[in-house]
């Protein structure tokens, strides 16, 4: 039997995410944390293994380390194959033409061997920066009983919202006979998900003769997909219908964690048909005597003091007298006595000294003029001292 | 450096609580929150060095295999020794082994095959945290043939239990059978060292004598022929003995003390599942207890340990309870002092109650 894949996944997870500030200062987009035990990564991934497809190529760029110890050799994902599996894909040094990742398509393309290792009939590309449950092999049948060239998955958003994403224009029988990336007159609420399926040979072409084109940006919103659409390529959209959130900036973070809260959530972690792997610590069950209200908590947790609306991670230790309020914090975090936190993201390995004030209550907090709709931001590994202040809307990446 | 190779006997002492071993090995009894008994003496294991453990299985051990797989949660999926598992019958003997004597040589082969210099047995039916490193150390340092750990608290039953006397140089002098309960005494706590080679030669010695009793016919009188050494743990030890100890060694967890020796350093290493966080409904109150992954609390829980996936109903109270994994409590349910063995359903509106010195016990998969 010949060697060989159907469908290769190529995740996107080089993006620096400059909108997320201090929680990317050191890590990539990817690797940040997610609904106290996760990283954003894991969804992907796991919607790859929960789909079907064990192949999955993972382009770094952006402080990889942390993203590159977190995805290992995929074993968390039962991703580690002798064939297959998942692989780290950082830029390289070649004997002539090194480079950085230049765009979304220069990075599929300068891992064009990589894809054709597997000598796939088809490929998928992704972000690395979504969450969502989504089942690849419905978009791939779709793709394959159409007979397209190129599928993309898309959803409707706001039409107000529209104009932030790709959207596409779509024909009733779901061919695409136009695509505008981030237009200001939208002209459809069909917002690309960033999520493609290209039949290999064709994505290996275009990928090609766009990288001989000096006037190409190397991304495949702005150039690949318009190009396979000017020369007459079988393009569908795949309507997805489902949770989706692009956590790109603070406010979407923080509103997808806040998402995950209630007996019924917006977006359910607890799915045993297609379950959220992850790379979970190895921490004993989180010890509650506290008050604990509509919040989730992760292992390793040491709860005495007031939780309430919050997304807790992993070894997360919150002291009597302590509250906890609209809040997402990551993993590794003291909140010491008496401190308070209100409508604020704190990322990991943080320390909040006695008495300390960060954030303020949700209602004033939105009031305030920041770049972060007036949530809160700490970076990682920080140290607030006793009876410190962080204002509504502030972004501390050093100790205060 | 002296290598040092593992045993654990994962069966022993079955008998002691059969509520919880009836559908699993001691090994795998379920305890706090999301661990195995047999969790503690490997993951001490892993964490003094050793790198090749055998584990001596007897009957029912399908939940332990499931449990440890390829060992690679302790480390010990390796290519060089690792977790390795020394089921019945897999040597010549022809019946399934009735004491620890027999049971170990069963392990021969696997001793005779491991190049390390020196053995701990060691049994998975206590919670503690001891790096066996220290013991070789002492074991050294003794010029000992045999040193046996030991802990020192009040003996609760007579049988399987070894207790001893010694000298100022913590020399044994003297080995009960059947120590008298009720009495403060150095009790073995079934972990024990010695040269790998000399263990190989009691355990040949003892086939050849048709000898039935580790303790009786060899540790006992060894006490005169043998160079046997004390090693005293003063650190936190709870052996589960009966469906009471088992109890007591859970909620001790919910001590601050006990809960950081145990669980301070993150390194019981156990099985991973990718459980989603604990949730706390808008109605959850939850005081004083131990709360895992993938746990839905929409009513009150004190005093308890809840492993993955329990589910709490509104209006329902839940005190001094242990319910294991994926166990689910209708609305206005009471419980108190309840052991709940997996995936059980407890319908909406029972009650339910047991006391401290007889906890009320459901077995796996029941409905009530």
């Amino acid at each position: 039997m010949l060697r060989k894949k159907e469908c290769v996944a190529m995740l996107l997870a080089g993006g620096q995410g400059s909108r997320l500030y201090a929680l990317t200062s050191n890590i990539a987009k990817p690797a940040v944390s997610f609904g106290s035990k996760y990283r954003i990564i894991d969804f992907p991934l796991s919607n790859c293994i929960n789909s079907g497809i064990d192949t999955v190529g993972v382009l770094t760029q952006y402080q990889p380390l942390v993203l590159n110890e977190y995805v290992g050799n995929g074993q968390p994902w039962d991703l580690d194959r002798t064939f297959g599996g998942v692989h780290i894909l950082s830029p390289y040094e070649a004997k002539t033409d090194t480079s950085w990742y230049k765009g979304t398509a220069n990075a599929i393309y300068q891992n064009i061997r990589f894809m054709k290792m597997y000598d796939p009939e088809y490929v998928l590309i992704l972000s690395g920066d979504h969450i969502y449950k989504m089942d690849y092999d419905k978009m791939l049948s779709a793709h394959k009983e159409a007979g397209a060239d190129c599928t993309i998955a898309c959803m409707q958003v706001p039409m107000k919202e529209a104009s932030r994403f790709g959207i596409l224009n779509t024909n009733p029988d779901g061919t695409i006979y136009e695509f505008e990336e981030k237009p200001k007159q939208p002209k459809s609420d069909l917002a690309s998900m960033g999520i493609y399926v290209f039949t290999a040979s064709k994505l290996f072409k275009y990928l090609e003769e766009d990288d001989k084109d000096p006037n190409s940006e190397k991304d495949f919103g702005k150039n690949i997909l318009p190009k396979m659409l000017a020369a007459g390529e079988k393009m569908y959209s795949y309507r997805f219908e489902g949770y989706w959130k692009d956590v790109g900036t603070i406010s979407s973070l923080w509103e997808a964690n806040m998402d995950l809260l209630g007996v019924v959530p917006n977006f359910e972690l607890s799915d045993k048909d297609r379950v959220i792997h992850s790379r979970s610590p190895l921490a004993p069950p989180a010890f509650v005597e506290g008050e604990v209200v509509n919040s989730i908590v992760a292992t390793g947790g040491e709860i005495e003091g007031k939780v309430v609306n919050s997304v807790v991670g992993t070894n997360c230790t919150i002291e009597e007298g302590a509250e906890v309020v609209d809040s997402v914090l990551m993993g590794n975090i003291t909140v010491k006595k008496g401190a308070k936190l209100n409508y604020a993201i704190i990322d990991e390995d943080v320390t909040i000294g006695e008495n300390a004030v960060i954030g303020a209550v949700k209602e004033e907090a939105q009031k305030v003029e920041s770049k972060t709709s007036g949530i809160t931001v700490l970076g990682r590994g920080i140290t607030v001292k006793k009876n410190g202040k962080v204002a509504a809307g502030e972004i501390v990446d050093k100790n205060v | 450096m002296a290598t040092t190779v593992g045993v654990i006997f994962s069966s022993i002492n079955e008998q002691d609580i059969p509520e919880l071993t009836k559908v699993r090995s001691t090994g795998s009894v379920p305890y706090g929150g999301r661990y195995r008994l047999i969790d503690f003496a490997l993951s001490n294991m892993v964490n003094s060095g050793i790198t090749t453990v055998g584990i001596i299985t007897k009957n029912n051990y399908q939940s332990l295999m499931d449990h440890l797989g390829s060992g690679k949660y302790w480390d010990l999926a390796r290519k060089e020794g690792g977790l390795i598992l020394l089921p019945p019958y897999s040597d010549e003997s022809e019946t399934l082994y009735k004491n620890r004597l027999e049971a170990m040589k069963g392990a021969t082969a696997f001793l005779k095959k491991a190049k390390e210099d020196f053995v701990v047995l060691a049994d998975s039916d206590a919670v503690y945290k001891l790096d066996y490193s220290k013991v070789i150390e002492a074991h050294i340092k003794n010029n000992a043939d045999i040193t046996m750990v030991y802990h020192e608290h009040e003996v609760t039953k007579s049988h399987y239990y070894l207790t001893f006397d010694t000298d100022k140089n913590d020399k044994i002098t003297d080995i009960q059978i059947n120590p008298t309960t009720g009495t403060v005494k150095k009790n073995y706590i079934n972990v024990l060292v010695a040269r790998t080679s000399f263990l190989l030669r009691l355990i040949q010695d003892a086939i050849q004598h048709g000898y039935t009793s580790f303790g009786k016919d060899i540790l006992s009188p060894g006490v005169k022929t043998y160079n046997l050494y004390a090693y005293k743990f003063d650190g936190y030890y709870a052996n589960i003995n009966s469906l009471k100890s088992y109890f007591n060694a859970n909620m001790d967890l919910l001590k601050k003390d006990v809960r950081h020796e145990i669980y301070g350093d993150r390194d019981v290493y156990t099985k991973v599942n990718d459980s989603a966080p604990a949730k706390f409904a808008d109605t959850a109150i939850v005081k004083n207890s131990l709360i895992s992954d993938g746990c839905l609390i929409e009513g009150t829980v004190e005093n308890s340990v809840l492993f993955r996936g329990v589910k709490i109903g509104k209006g329902t109270v839940v005190k001094n309870c242990i319910l294991m994994t994926d166990n689910i409590v209708g609305e206005n349910c009471n419980l108190a002092y309840v052991v709940s063995d997996k995936n059980s359903v407890i319908r909406d509106n029972r009650i339910l109650a047991g006391c401290e010195l007889q906890p009320y016990f459901i077995n796996k998969g029941s409905l009530i």
